[in-house]
């Protein structure tokens, strides 16, 4: 799951996928509440499955746990 | 069958609200605002009244028509509030452009402007009417909370009108009205009254209230959607579409669907950065806007997609 969310994101913000981590804040990485949504859109579509957006998660651990939690 | 519109008008306010004005009351910037939403400046009413700017559009709509007030078989207003709770803004402003027809408010929040397309296509379609006046106003910034940097942002003021007729050599291709029902992710709420009799609801608060994030996701999968289907129904596709002219409630809507239908930024016209969200009157003024600039060609063609609160959308593919 975090490889398939370290690839979406970073070819939505044109970055390497070496720079995300679980660690990885959507601050750090110029991630914002919009952009947050898109990825998880993103991920809807690919995984078929529908998430509840949630604008707590701030990291990319959080959106992991968001993810596996909707499946 | 025809749907031709005539003449459009519009009309903005005086009062401009900056950024800058808006970070002085509240605890938000011009860049944030900017890169969150892409609006720079709107306009409010003040002091002024709704139905004033209702009629200077309504007037302009007509006389670039070519039709006086008493030739109108009918009048809708677009507007979730106008100055009065009653009589209607359409009944108030067909009292002052000298109409003589039946009128009344229609309240489909930003999708008003659609729904009134089509009612007014189905009084055609019936016989019922020939030529129809439609309004769009909205005072969103009576609506808005001006202590909340997260909506206050926002919105805007505006009035924008269109009379559209069954003759010409416009059509309306095909248009999709939804509503799916979601209360609690974008609302305002109405008074109580102080009636003493039965107890008292709960408090509802006057302001705009919204969920960003899923109004955000609930309009782009809603614009895809719609954008899709009706493409596939009428057997065109994106590339014929000459303009996409979409609601304009946050640039980052406009630029998410302009980037799911693989589209050149030229064909979706913008005035949000100068207006914020005015509700329905967006697509209205926008399309004056495209009028006045001599965008609008006869034989375009046009998808024109809004969503709001309900939630609800009206999307069409017409041509000029």
């Amino acid at each position: 799951m975090f490889e398939k969310i370290a690839k979406i994101l970073a070819e939505y913000k044109g970055i390497d996928v070496s720079e995300v981590t679980m660690e990885s804040s959507f601050a750090d990485l110029g991630v914002d509440s919009l952009d947050a949504v898109e990825l998880v859109m993103n991920l809807e579509d690919e995984l078929g499955v529908t998430i509840e957006m949630n604008n707590q998660v701030q990291t990319v651990a959080e959106l992991v746990k968001l993810v596996e939690e909707s499946k | 069958m025809s749907f031709t519109i005539l003449g459009t008008g519009s009309s903005l306010p005086g009062v401009m609200v900056t950024n800058d004005d808006l970070a002085k009351i509240v605890d938000t910037s011009d860049e944030w605002i900017t890169a969150r939403t892409g609006i720079k400046e709107r306009r409010v009413l003040g002091g002024r009244l709704l139905e004033e700017l209702a009629e200077e559009a309504a007037q302009q709509a007509l006389s670039r028509a070519g039709l006086s007030a008493g030739k109108l078989d009918y009048i809708f207003c677009t507007t979730v509030r106008g100055d009065y709770a009653t009589p209607s803004l359409a009944g108030i402003v067909g009292g002052r452009i000298g109409a003589h027809c039946p009128a009344m408010d229609l309240n489909a929040a930003c999708a008003g402007f659609l729904y009134a397309l089509d009612l007014a296509d189905a009084f055609f379609k019936s016989g019922r009417a020939k030529n129809i006046l439609i309004v769009s106003a909205e005072a969103m910034s009576r609506l808005a909370d001006w202590t909340d940097r997260a909506t206050c942002v926002l919105f805007g003021d505006g009035a924008g009108a269109a009379v559209v007729s069954s003759r010409g050599s416009g059509q309306l291709l095909t248009m999709r009205l939804r509503s799916q029902p979601n209360r609690e992710i974008l609302w305002a709420g109405a008074p109580r009254g102080n009636c003493p009799f039965g107890g008292q609801s709960e408090e509802r608060s006057p302001y705009l209230h919204m969920n960003g994030q899923e109004v955000y996701k609930f309009a782009v999968r809603t614009v895809m959607e719609d954008a899709e289907q009706l493409l596939e129904e009428t057997g065109l596709t994106a590339e014929q579409v000459d303009w996409y002219v979409l609601h304009q409630a946050n640039r980052r809507i406009l630029d998410a669907a302009r980037s799911r239908l693989g589209q050149p930024k030229e064909k979706f016209p913008m005035i949000l950065g100068e207006t914020g969200n005015m509700s329905s009157a967006c697509i209205p003024v926008l399309l004056d806007t495209m009028a006045r600039k001599g965008c609008l060609k006869g034989g375009q063609l046009l998808f024109m997609s809004a969503f709001g609160a309900g939630l609800v959308s009206g999307s069409c593919l017409m041509r000029l």
